[in-house]
């Protein structure tokens, strides 16, 4: 039902939408413009906000500096790698507690969950001393374990909800019309399946992406993902803020360019079922 | 041929028993109808045959071989969901051709079996479309013609017109039986609607808390129901059921009396009432009637018979009409 809508509450809403957006919005782009800036400028008060003698010369630098493209085919192998490695785990037992559920299946999501409760920092030192022994420190597929690891509960979970809204008689229509189990899955639950499949996909890119803490305390230099890169310029002393400004930049634009390219599939994935 | 013999078939979900052991026999060709309140087990059984669920205990048996542990699949059965169950990422087409294609089917057979089956359904301009496009009634039609085109040895329908409106649902309930006088092929029906077990079928099988309490013709039911169970749930309006001394002087626990066998006069008669609510709809008329000595009592008249609350009217049963139960419910 439309309710009606008087064009001046219109217009106070729609200036508060966009408020709060800028609001959101406004730190992504101090950052973006403040790698535009001299290193002085960038710490100038009252700071300006677009007049000023705009250089790339931070973006030069900080590729001279510290190689960007190796962090940024690190951070793309772990992210993506983990989260290919993570579906492969995730979607088998997912499938499972949605289609086949225990007693126990409720305990047993419950149970991944709480490992995230746990502060990582807790378990950093005895793994940590696992990856030393294994030689995994500072190398692509220790991350990737460790990045899939972390994420995984959240893959079961998103996987579960919406393997969950895939109505059971249509799996036992496709049982009765003759399809095996491997039938049935190619050609009727993966197709209902892929929206949500590609979604938890999208969503763990991201945060994989993002990840810092494991990322900067289990990589050096070899591996080091984009989040390494970025942190190389936080320093306590020395005019590192545009430089770190650039960096950060050079950092989000590719998974920003992303999100962009996929927002209506994410937005879907993530309201999945709340709305019908 | 499509018989269906089930042995001391039994269901238990953990510890609670949904269907204790029982025994059926279904014809070849025959429309049956399981008919019984919600949770009296209709469904289970249906899912029993069907392969969905796992026995318990027993044996099915589909003509003759016994296929308790063989797959959904394998079983040669159709079914149609209460909820339709189509393919939502499928058209029409492909909907219907989904079972042939997983048997293997040449493309060109296929085809013409999709055809013929939107032919008979009238779905030949819609085959292309996505069953969200589709009305109820249209989804339903496309889940009988994914039935209808594997040539199935039994159709099973599980509630099949509950989620349509009441206008759709005769129409269907007609469609249903003309597809069943066509084919002649053997189908299992399940409904909480006695009406629908009562103008489909050959046999109803009337189901209570997982026990068959009585198998039969639809008159055979309605004529000499075997408890009071029976004879409250089949026929509509209910049967009166009369306790007491009334129920005493015919020598019964409780005596029951159809509403339709019931004389009205507003001069003379057996049982004098005041009229509750008189419900007129023009080709019958139902009359609440509270009876002294009697209790509450709902009669039919065909036609009209103007009445009004209040009113008092005079009824007696039809002799031979009286159904007499014993103290457990059985009938005498």
């Amino acid at each position: 039902m439309a309710r009606a809508i008087s064009p001046r509450r219109k217009a106070f809403f729609t200036l508060i939408g966009w408020t709060i957006g800028l609001a959101i919005f406004f730190p992504i782009l101090w950052t973006f413009l403040t790698s535009f800036k001299t290193e002085g400028e960038a710490i100038a008060s009252p700071p300006s906000l677009l007049f000023f003698d705009w250089t790339t010369e931070n973006y030069s630098e900080v590729q001279s500096r510290s190689d960007y493209f190796k962090h940024a085919m690190n951070s793309v192998v772990i992210s993506f790698g983990s989260t290919i490695l993570g579906l492969l785990i995730a979607i088998p037992s997912a499938w499972a507690m949605a289609f086949s559920p225990t007693k126990r299946t409720k305990d047993i999501l419950m149970w991944m969950l709480s490992t995230k409760m746990l502060p990582p920092v807790g378990v950093l030192v005895p793994i940590y001393l696992i990856f030393r022994d294994w030689n995994l420190l500072d190398t692509r597929l220790g991350l990737t374990i460790v990045m899939t690891l972390i994420n995984l509960p959240i893959i079961v979970w998103m996987l579960y909800t919406y393997f969950k809204e895939i109505p059971g008689d249509i799996l036992e229509a496709a049982r009765m019309d003759g399809a095996s189990l491997a039938k049935e899955i190619v050609y009727v639950l993966a197709p209902m399946a892929v929206p949500g499949i590609a979604s938890t996909m999208l969503l763990n890119i991201i945060l994989a992406w993002n990840e810092a803490f494991w990322t900067l305390n289990l990589s050096a230099a070899k591996a080091a993902p984009l989040t390494a890169f970025i942190a190389s310029y936080s320093s306590p002393e020395g005019l590192f803020w545009a430089k770190l400004s650039a960096a950060s930049t050079l950092a989000i634009a590719p998974i920003l360019v992303l999100g962009w390219f996929s927002q209506r599939q994410l937005v879907r994935g993530l309201t999945f079922g709340a709305v019908k | 041929m499509g018989s269906i013999r089930l042995e001391n078939v039994s269901k238990s979900f953990g510890e609670a028993t949904v269907i204790p052991s029982l025994d059926l026999d279904i014809e070849d060709g025959e429309f049956v109808v399981f008919v019984g309140p919600s949770g009296c087990g209709k469904s289970t059984l249906l899912r029993l045959i069907a392969g969905l669920e796992d026995v318990s205990g027993g044996r099915i048996l589909i003509d003759g071989n016994e296929v308790t542990d063989t797959p959904p699949a394998k079983r040669r059965l159709a079914m149609v969901f209460q909820s339709y169950a189509l393919y939502p990422h499928m058209s029409v087409r492909g909907n219907i051709a989904f079972p042939l294609k997983m048997a293997g089917e040449d493309k060109a057979v296929i085809d013409k079996k999709v055809g013929d089956a939107a032919r008979v359904l009238n779905l030949t301009d819609y085959l292309d479309r996505k069953p969200r496009q589709l009305s109820g009634g249209q989804r339903q039609r496309v889940a009988i013609g994914r039935a209808i085109v594997r040539e199935p040895t039994a159709f099973l329908f599980d509630e099949p017109l509950s989620n349509l409106d009441a206008a759709l649902r005769v129409n269907m309930r007609l469609e249903i039986s003309e597809l069943h006088q066509q084919l002649a092929t053997t189908m299992i029906y399940v409904t909480h609607d006695q009406v629908e077990a009562m103008t489909m079928a050959d046999k109803i099988v009337v189901l209570n808390a997982g026990r068959i309490e009585q198998v039969g013709s639809p008159l055979e039911l309605y004529r000499n129901p075997k408890n009071l169970f029976v004879a409250g749930f089949i026929g509509s309006p209910k049967m009166n059921f009369i306790n007491g001394a009334t129920a005493k002087g015919h020598d019964a626990a409780t005596i029951g009396v159809r509403p339709e066998h019931i004389a009205l006069s507003t001069s003379e008669g057996l049982w004098k009432g005041t009229v509750g609510v008189a419900e007129h709809l023009g080709s019958d008329t139902f009359l609440h009637i509270s009876t002294e000595g009697v209790g509450n009592v709902t009669a039919r008249v065909g036609g009209e018979f103007s009445v009004r609350h209040g009113d008092t009217v005079y009824l007696t049963p039809e002799d031979g009409k009286i159904h007499r139960f014993d103290a457990d419910g059985k009938a005498l």
